[in-house]
């Protein structure tokens, strides 16, 4: 049995009875009361996440803007300080080797990485950092990393943190200090609802998530988070994007500055975007209740094969049952009525416009 | 979690409870837990005939869909209606994750002639089960 790593929470998760599952390599909370329950506080007032077993990479030195550029999609050189913004890291085909966020700070830079993907990236940094004068770090294992989402989210920071991060913009970032340590809110998250992403010490990990408790966020595990990114249609990677999938195609490419200059993958991508054939991501919702899963074949109207679903569920918000996945284009516009062959069984299902799901402003 | 001594067990997690020549099953409440919540139940219609290990319906949650395989050999005599989603009803399968045990049942199947529910597991043989598989 190989050692799944553990999160400073850990033994709170284990102490407040939730399911334990391995995931990207840790032990995570799948779930602690329901995913249904939990999923819809999340909507409806505020969740909790343990997310520290996403990777947390720092950028120092005069190359560090060099490198992002050279291995980011999306533009680093225009980004503020304390901006936020997300993007790829492609091959020279164009295929995805992980999506990223990158933190712009007035010296330097940092990105969060998907788990199961952090020795992947950090090799294929030291790859190409060449003769660039980088230093990179990996903060991992450092820092305990908490999402907090929902309507209530905004509430539930007030009076925290050192700063007021209640006023911080979408994708933007703050350093600032929890109980006189430093610490990073960001203005981010993967729900579909307004929310903050918190780094502090591990020593203020469990501290920081029992004051969440206490102020009425509800525990939410991993099951919860990807039905709530599912319902906002938000790509997961080694679901919706791996290193087949290019940016375009998965519906990617307002994260893709193909102005910006060079970058790795940037000529593939380029190519991608005229290339009228190839699967692109789209949403269907499925007639019934029953979930239409990953690999689960599409087919059109008349019995001919359309494509494969990424990631489907029976989402708890909007109560329907919804997947993503990869068309033909010719099949890929909304109100286009298809088939998911769900385990022998054809049910009829439409295209529909993504995100399944967006908060009222 | 507590196994009800009176019943018996398939290594799929299927329960079966016997009275006369009448078996009732449902998934026991470790198979619900593992499934997380139910969101969906299908069941094959009344009238069907089934051996040990045949597919007898469909449960989906949030996170996952499993087969329920036919603990017994029999008929199906009874379904719990209300649990149950044949397309045009909609079903809920709450009572699954509520009392797996009991309000959860799923068929009741009438014993094929000669039929036992000996080659099942009994609490305690269940019970090292899910304790040798790390549980």
């Amino acid at each position: 049995m190989s050692a799944n790593r553990r999160t400073p929470l850990y033994q709170w998760h284990v102490d407040h009875k939730a399911r334990m599952v391995p995931f990207g390599g840790w032990e995570m909370p799948v779930q602690y009361t329901g995913i249904g329950p939990e999923h819809k506080a999340v909507r409806s007032a505020a969740g909790l996440f343990d997310i520290s077993h996403m990777a947390r990479v720092s950028f120092g030195g005069p190359g560090a803007l060099a490198l992002l550029e050279k291995v980011f999609t999306n533009s680093v050189a225009t980004m503020k300080d304390g901006q936020v913004r997300y993007g790829l890291v492609c091959k020279d085909d164009g295929g995805i080797l992980d999506d990223v966020l990158v933190y712009k700070w007035p010296y330097g830079f940092a990105a969060v990485i998907n788990a199961s993907n952090r020795e992947k990236i950090l090799a294929w940094l030291d790859a190409h950092r060449g003769g660039l004068d980088v230093q990179i770090q990996d903060q991992t294992f450092d820092t305990t990393m908490i999402a907090v989402q929902g309507p209530k989210s905004v509430d539930l920071v007030a009076g925290l943190f050192a700063a007021d991060v209640s006023g911080l913009k979408y994708y933007y970032a703050a350093p600032t200090r929890y109980k006189d340590k430093g610490c990073v809110v960001s203005r981010t998250g993967y729900t579909g609802e307004d929310g903050f992403e918190v780094m502090v010490p591990n020593a203020l990990g469990v501290t920081l998530w029992d004051e969440f408790v206490a102020r009425g966020a509800v525990p939410c595990g991993l099951g919860a988070r990807d039905t709530l990114r599912l319902e906002a249609a938000m790509p997961l990677y080694g679901h919706e994007l791996n290193e087949q999938t290019d940016p375009i195609h998965a519906g990617l490419g307002w994260a893709v500055k193909l102005d910006k200059g060079a970058f790795i993958g940037r000529d593939a991508i380029q190519a991608a975007t005229a290339d009228t054939q190839k699967p692109v991501r789209i949403g269907l919702e499925i007639d019934g209740k029953r979930a239409a899963r990953e690999g689960c074949a599409i087919t059109d109207a008349d019995g001919a094969p359309g494509g494969t679903v990424t990631s489907g569920s029976l989402c708890p918000w909007l109560d329907k049952s919804l997947a993503m996945g990869y068309v033909a284009p010719r099949v890929a516009a909304p109100g286009t009525a298809l088939d998911v062959d769900v385990r022998g069984t054809k049910l009829p299902a439409t295209v529909v416009p993504l995100p399944f799901y967006k908060r009222k402003k | 979690m507590s196994n009800p001594t009176g019943l018996r067990y398939a290594p799929t997690h299927e329960w079966a409870k016997l009275e006369g020549d009448v078996v009732t099953v449902g998934v026991t409440a470790f198979a619900v837990e593992q499934l997380t919540e139910p969101t969906y139940l299908e069941l094959k219609p009344v009238g069907t005939p089934l051996n040990p290990g045949d597919k007898l319906g469909v449960i989906e949650s949030y996170k996952s869909t499993s087969d329920l395989y036919a603990p017994v050999a029999g008929t199906i005599v009874e379904r719990n209606e209300p649990l149950v989603d044949d397309g045009k009803r909609k079903g809920d399968p709450k009572p699954v994750n509520d009392d797996a045990f009991g309000a959860g049942w799923m068929v009741k199947i009438r014993l094929a002639p000669g039929a036992t529910l000996d080659h099942l597991l009994t609490a305690e043989q269940y019970d090292q089960q899910l304790a040798s598989e790390g549980h």
